[in-house]
């Protein structure tokens, strides 16, 4: 899994009939050190993950493991709200603060 | 399947159904001669491991297979700790918590 | 599949189930010339090689499951065959045979 914030939301309306009824945000992707890095993906949200959330996501096959997105085309979805972290037990990020 | 070092801890409440209680961790990979190789990524963790230690974990779909349960949009996970690894007549141990 | 060198061993005491009692390589994926490849990985011995040895590597979670006959292992690497010689076009570019 990697980490990213997101920053924003996708709506379209002509798409594959699959994708109905999916929430698309779009995740900037962040190192471990919480630096963002240019790279931007559009995930499929199954936490209820809200604007500048951290978020978890997970890519691959592995994204159409949920009741949400099996046999959906779907390849990024999001798996959990970050709330903290730390390296070396220095904390690096922390949502309530 | 990879060499990794856990190097930090994630915490994250809100999560999807089937994951609660599985503990995160950052994961460097490493290389046969211990050095970092592409980018950290953060695993869901099967075994008990912490910062610092040596473990090995496997990515994409199969990762979701050690989870305590098996349907879950998971893409990495550590499968176990490693005491040592030998390559190059040299040894790849465990660091202080978290050292790189 | 793809063509490796082992470079090195894991020790692994704490793993889950499905790893217990498998020996553990460190393998490098080299191109037909010994040229390192691509990244290092651990992969799980099916053909008794040893460090040092070109082998061939199978990183594909079913092909696997149906080797190891486990239909739920978090397993996607293994070495499948230690390799006598590799062949380009006329030219032997690797021979066991000659090299041991």
């Amino acid at each position: 899994m990697l980490i990213g914030k997101v920053v924003g939301s996708v709506v379209a309306t002509r798409k594959d009939e699959k994708l109905a009824n999916q929430k698309l945000l779009v995740v900037q992707v962040h190192d471990h050190s919480n630096k963002p890095k240019d790279q931007y993906v559009v995930a499929v949200d199954s936490v209820g993950a809200g604007h500048e959330d951290m978020v978890l996501y997970a890519t691959g096959s592995s994204a159409r493991q949920t009741t949400q997105t099996e046999n959906r085309p779907c390849d990024a979805v999001i798996m959990a709200v970050v709330d903290s972290w730390d390296l070396g037990g220095a904390n690096v990020y922390e949502k309530w603060s | 399947m990879y060499l990794g070092r856990v190097i930090g801890r994630v915490v994250a409440t809100q999560r999807y159904a089937g994951l609660t209680g599985v503990p995160l961790h950052w994961l460097q990979p490493l290389d046969e001669h211990g050095a970092d190789m592409g980018d950290a990524l953060v695993a869901c963790t099967v075994v008990s491991a912490g910062p610092g230690d040596l473990v090995h974990f496997v990515d994409g779909r199969e990762a979701a297979l050690a989870c305590p349960e098996t349907f879950v949009p998971v893409d990495a996970a550590i499968l176990g700790f490693v005491e040592q690894a030998h390559a190059n007549d040299k040894f790849i141990g465990r660091t202080a918590a978290g050292a790189r | 599949m793809f063509l490796a060198e082992v470079v090195g061993t894991v020790v692994s005491p704490v793993q889950i189930a499905a790893l217990e009692g498998r020996t553990l390589l460190l393998v490098r994926p080299v191109a037909p010339d010994g040229r390192a490849a691509g990244k290092t990985r651990i992969a799980i011995d099916r053909a008794q090689a040893g460090v040092g040895d070109r082998v061939l590597v199978i990183d594909e979670g079913n092909s696997a499951r149906q080797i190891l006959g486990d239909k739920t292992a978090p397993i996607k690497t293994l070495v499948v065959g230690v390799v006598d010689y590799v062949e380009a076009g006329d030219a032997l570019v690797y021979d066991h045979r000659v090299r041991s």
